[in-house]
């Protein structure tokens, strides 16, 4: 990749939003939104304690307050069909159990649903919910990661699969760690974290009838929402409909059928009325998942010259004592830097909380604020600028697969960023910069992340009139995949961005992926790709059959489309329009569908996207607060669809990073196995006075091995890495290296 | 949320009588702390009585004073003319709290009563003396980096609290010398902000010395003597619409570089605005400079005592004392 020049900021002005407009008005239409007759609101009632059982619940008072229609637990639940029959006594659910809803009267976390509030208004039920009376006998609970680490494990689910990427690993000579010229070893620890989107988890569930369902639920995937609800209460998958058209953000926190969904479902089937349950923030706590509490231990090991010999990560992760939730903490160390000698080790310490999931860079943002705050220390051990010695260790192939990469332009990344931002500018020595009494840090670190495409379909469609409506059931948590797939569909039928319509959200649309791993575009937008080719072929050979058709002698290759006119060629004056066509053939529309999916490339190469980020803070050394002051961001994510969404992606990770960096953090009184930080003033996220300028830069060239539109992901490596930029320039500034996230004040003074 | 009655009075009176009948009732002015209250069902009043129509709305210039309706939202006084002319300080610390939105909700009544942040008081699982007195302190063998520093007792009780008051417009009153008129069913009279918030001691549930059914109906400040040497500094987690770690009011009268007056008080630290009375003693008639701003802040800090996570106060605090002191001298 020689592109000597900065790509152009936007080389054709983006499409903007197609939902913009809806959006911004309040148009769009939420879960929580759906305008439907004789609803009914539910409340969701939660232990208070973290390990025991009920042993009474009241709910005299409610059941007989104004408006209520059911108190739903475990002593009256119309039952969840798949869920096996409970055991008398009751049994803890062995470890690999998904959470039961009202099941048994067993508590595994504090802040597990115990009952459901039922009534005719939303404020009948809260009242009610006040009035319902559960007593517990405790058991001890352990919440305390630190205090239980010991009994952390590796988990029962990677010892059964020997394949599974999580088996400890061992790469080349374990001598090269106690033999190398220059040492650190040092331990990490991220925090538990919260995705906390704006919009709340919302659900309206809906009995068409005794075997049909419909939800309007707020996920990340309404066809695994549909298979899951369709398993759970049994019913023909065809007879579930899931729809999700807008989300308001979600992070992860939609990518499983969480218990408040089930137990509207329940409610919906008790009253035999609709049913509405929104998440209060609180309950936003303990209810969709979050960032698990990690510590990790980096060992690495250098020759003087700053060439990596050897590299020690093991991670210990936290998850609930009923399933095992695995990321990727300690994957990336493999792949990211030409070292010959690498080991891993993961392991899990089960513990009385919630499950963790997925939440934006899941594993990759916290192992590589590990892996990338330790090679910072390793540059200052060896006196040696950090960018540089990254360079020196830049792997050309991927060193754990011992494949050539699909493509790479991380290079390019560091060359972009360090001139945009003004590296060479940073002294070497820490607390050596200073600007109006703060001290200024400059800091930096790579990012990565795997490529992921899963089979995607998706129709297009040429009306009558020439306009096109392409369908998948994908979704959109906030990226402006609407956005992008029209923009697909529209380059490729040569029709302009404003006839396209594409819909998503709805699990009768055709198969698509849920949304998390970065996947949507590269899995999605080549499923719209082939679609869109598909037909256009198709519409090609129409206007071909027509008489005397200039297109009958065209070369497919010289064919130009503008504006919904095809030519035959890029010179010719005459044309044929899709409408035209559709005409002569009286046909009201022309529609194909298409499957896209990875082929044998992916054993031939080794997919990823690269990234760096540099981050520039100033820290007051009276005070300790820390304060980004601009963040220069760049990624080879591939060909880039659409800058302004893309630019807003990147933007929308550095400040997810900038959180998890210097706020994030859910803290637990592990006296009560209880979060105390329950809302928005104790969970702080970044708020517009915490962001300064960021700035974005894409490589921008298609990597052809992965898919036909050579784009990769961009949504979570867009996080991956941003907290060690900064931590690594609160070290630059300050010569105080915190291994804690979040950098607190209390942690600098 | 219980069901409640909501009544709109149309005079002061009228609005004190409907409070001192029915000890379940409330005022409410812009509702932005009562109505959270309410909706985790620590706060249950049976009746609200609106006092939004209330005239207590104006800020007027008084003989030596400026008197400041207490329905005076906080935006409308930190963007008043004579406000900004002459209290500065006041300004600052309005700017320091809340955010936009809140701010042009909020009254500087409502502001003043607006009830402790302590995690624990917020969430009805956990035990808290100030919202159930005599269930325990959550935060005292808890979470506490938020917490007290002054005005702790030495040996925890069963009524202990060590939360702290999270107004920021409080501590530059303080600081001002503020003075808190209220009407209630014995009439009229004056609280000095110096004894408008108490220290728990075994009635955390009481954060002021209020009785029931009490109005307050203005503040008022006495004309500045520190128009121009004055500064709030706030400590905090983020750069806006945060709570303060530590923050501290600084007003100072300064004569040729010599301190005739100085004034200080520190917001996150206790469970009231917290004086520093013996550093202002301290500062006075001494030459401005930051070694006397250091000996100053550590007669400020002498009786601190910190729990578990809150022991970085102790020396953010004194920092945060003398950068206050340094920028309102205009040494930085
Ligand atoms: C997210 C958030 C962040 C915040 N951050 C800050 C911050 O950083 N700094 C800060 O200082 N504040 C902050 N606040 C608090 C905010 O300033 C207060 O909520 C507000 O000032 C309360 O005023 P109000 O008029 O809305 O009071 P209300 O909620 O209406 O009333 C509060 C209490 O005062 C009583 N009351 C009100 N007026 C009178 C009166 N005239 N006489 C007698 N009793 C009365 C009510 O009965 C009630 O008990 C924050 C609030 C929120 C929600
Ligand atoms: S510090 Fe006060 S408010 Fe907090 S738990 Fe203790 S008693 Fe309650």
């Amino acid at each position: 990749m020689a592109n000597t020049q900065l790509p152009p900021a936007d080389p054709e002005p983006s499409l903007n939003r197609v939902d913009g407009r809806l959006k911004v008005t309040g148009a769009a239409t939420y879960s929580a939104e759906y305008p439907i007759d004789n609803l009914a609101h539910a409340v969701l009632i939660t232990s208070t304690i973290a390990k025991g059982r009920i042993t009474t619940i009241n709910a005299k008072p409610a059941e007989a307050a104004p408006g209520v229609l059911a108190v739903i637990s475990h002593r009256n639940t119309p039952g969840v069909p798949a869920y096996p029959p409970v055991k008398q006594p009751a049994e803890r659910a062995p470890v690999g159990t998904a959470f039961r809803v009202f099941y048994d009267e067993l508590i595994y976390f504090s802040g597990q649903p115990v009952a459901l509030v039922v009534a005719q208004t939303l404020e009948q039920a809260q009242q009610a919910a006040s009035l319902v009376e559960i007593d517990y006998q405790t058991e001890t609970h352990q919440t305390d990661f630190v205090a239980n680490r010991s009994k952390a494990a590796i988990a029962a689910n990677v010892q059964r699969n020997k394949t599974s990427p999580f088996q400890d690993y061992d790469r080349g000579d374990p001598d090269a760690m106690p033999s190398a010229e220059v040492k650190m070893e040092a331990t990490y620890t991220i925090p538990t974290q919260h995705h906390q989107p704006l919009e709340p988890h919302a659900i309206i569930a809906v009995w068409e009838a005794d075997d049909k369902l419909t939800v309007y639920d707020k996920n990340q995937g309404v066809k695994s929402a549909q298979g899951n609800l369709a398993q759970a209460f049994k019913l023909p998958r065809e007879n579930v409909k899931v729809n999700a058209q807008f989300i308001g953000g979600a992070f992860g926190s939609g990518i499983r059928v969480w218990p408040h969904t089930v137990a509207a479902v329940l409610a919906a089937k008790q009253v035999r009325r609709p049913v509405k349950l929104v998440l209060g923030r609180e309950l936003m706590f303990t209810s969709v998942g979050y960032r698990p509490f990690t510590e990790q231990k980096i060992a690495m090991g250098a020759t003087k010259t700053g060439i990596l010999t050897a590299i020690r990560h093991e991670g210990i992760g936290q998850t609930s004592a009923y399933e095992e939730h695995l990321e990727r903490t300690i994957l990336a160390t493999r792949a990211m830097y030409a070292c010959l000698n690498v080991s891993t080790r993961y392991r899990l310490l089960n513990l009385d909380v919630n499950t963790p999931t997925w939440m934006r860079g899941p594993g990759d943002a916290t192992g590589m604020f590990a892996l990338e705050s330790a090679l910072d220390e390793l540059a200052f051990a060896l006196q040696l600028d950090p960018l540089e010695l990254r360079l020196r260790n830049h792997a050309d192939a991927d060193p754990e697969r011992n494949l050539p990469w699909s493509a790479k332009s991380l290079k390019e990344c560091y060359r972009m960023g360090s001139e945009q931002f003004g590296w060479k500018n940073r002294k070497p020595e820490p607390r050596s910069m200073q600007v109006d009494g703060m001290l200024v840090g400059y800091g930096m670190a790579s990012s990565l992340y795997g490529f992921h495409r899963h089979p995607s379909k998706a129709k297009a469609m040429m009306q009558a009139d020439g306009s096109v409506v392409v369908q998948s059931a994908t979704m959109d948590i906030g990226p402006g995949t609407g956005t992008a797939m029209t923009q697909i569909a529209a380059r490729i039928l040569g029709v302009s961005p404003q006839k396209v319509r594409f819909d998503l959200g709805d699990s009768s649309l055709p198969d698509a992926p849920g949304q998390n791993g970065s996947a949507t575009i590269p899995s999605v937008g080549s499923a719209v790709h082939d679609a869109c080719k598909a037909l256009k072929n198709k519409l090609l050979i129409l206007g071909a059959s027509m008489p005397g058709s200039i297109l009958s002698s065209a070369w497919p290759d010289e064919i130009v489309i503008r504006n919904g006119r095809i030519y035959p060629t890029a010179e010719s004056r005459s044309s044929v329009s899709y409408t035209d066509i559709l005409k002569y053939h009286k046909l009201p529309q022309v529609e194909m569908t298409e499957e896209s999916k990875s082929g044998p490339e992916r054993d031939q190469y080794s997919m990823y996207s690269f990234g760096c980020h540099f981050v520039e803070v100033q820290v007051s050394p009276v005070t300790g607060e820390v304060r980004v002051k601009r963040v220069v961001t760049c990624a080879d994510v591939g060909k880039i669809i659409n800058y302004k969404t893309a630019r807003s992606q990147s933007i929308g990770g550095v400040v997810g990073g900038i959180g998890m960096a210097l706020m994030e953090e859910s803290v637990m009184d592990h006296r009560y196995g209880r979060y105390v930080t329950s809302d928005f003033a104790s969970y702080h996220i970044p708020v517009h006075a915490d962001i300064p300028q960021i700035e974005v830069f894409f490589v921008d060239q298609p990597d052809v091995h992965v898919n036909p539109i050579g784009a990769k992901g961009l949504g979570e490596i867009a996080i991956v890495g941003v907290a060690a930029a900064v931590a690594n320039a609160v070290f630059h500034a300050t010569g105080k290296r915190v291994r804690e996230l979040p950098i607190t004040v209390d942690k600098l003074v | 949320m219980k069901p409640f009655e909501y009544v709109r009075p149309s005079t002061l009176q009228e609005a004190i009588d409907l409070v001192v009948s029915n000890p379940k009732a409330q005022f409410i002015a812009g509702g932005t702390n009562l109505i959270d209250l309410m909706k985790h069902g620590i706060a249950a009043p049976e009746k609200l009585v609106d006092i939004n129509h209330l005239p207590l709305k104006k800020i007027e210039k008084r003989d030596g004073f400026l008197r400041i309706g207490a329905l005076v939202l906080n935006s409308e006084v930190a963007s008043h003319k004579r406000v900004l002319d002459k209290h500065p300080l006041l300004v600052q610390a309005l700017h320091a709290g809340a955010s936009g939105q809140l701010r042009n909700m909020a009254t500087v009544g409502g502001n003043l009563l607006q009830r402790t942040r302590c995690p624990y008081f917020y969430d009805r699982a956990f035990p808290c003396n100030k919202r159930v007195p005599g269930s325990g302190c959550g935060a005292l063998g808890g979470i506490n980096r938020m917490h007290a520093i002054f005005g702790v007792p030495v040996k925890p009780n069963p009524r202990s609290c060590i939360a702290v008051h999270p107004s920021d417009l409080s501590v530059a009153l303080s600081a001002l010398e503020a003075t808190v008129w209220v009407l209630g069913p014995r009439g009229e009279r004056q609280i000095p902000m110096a004894d408008f918030h108490r220290l728990p001691n075994n009635r955390p549930e009481q954060d002021t010395t209020l009785s029931n059914g009490e109005l307050i109906t203005a503040v008022e400040i006495p004309d500045a003597v520190f128009p121009k040497h004055v500064h709030y500094l706030k400590v905090r987690d983020r750069a806006s619409y945060a709570f303060a770690l530590v923050s501290v009011a600084a007003a100072l009268d300064i004569d040729q570089n010599r301190i005739k007056t100085a004034r200080l008080a520190m917001g996150g630290v206790a469970h009231k605005p917290w004086r520093l009375f013996e550093a202002e003693k301290m500062l006075t008639g001494q030459v401005a400079s930051e070694t006397v701003f250091r000996q100053a802040a550590e007669v400020a800090m002498q009786g601190a005592r910190a729990f578990e996570h809150n022991a970085y106060k102790l020396s953010v605090a004194p920092n945060v004392i003398v950068q206050a002191l340094k920028i309102a001298a205009g040494l930085s």
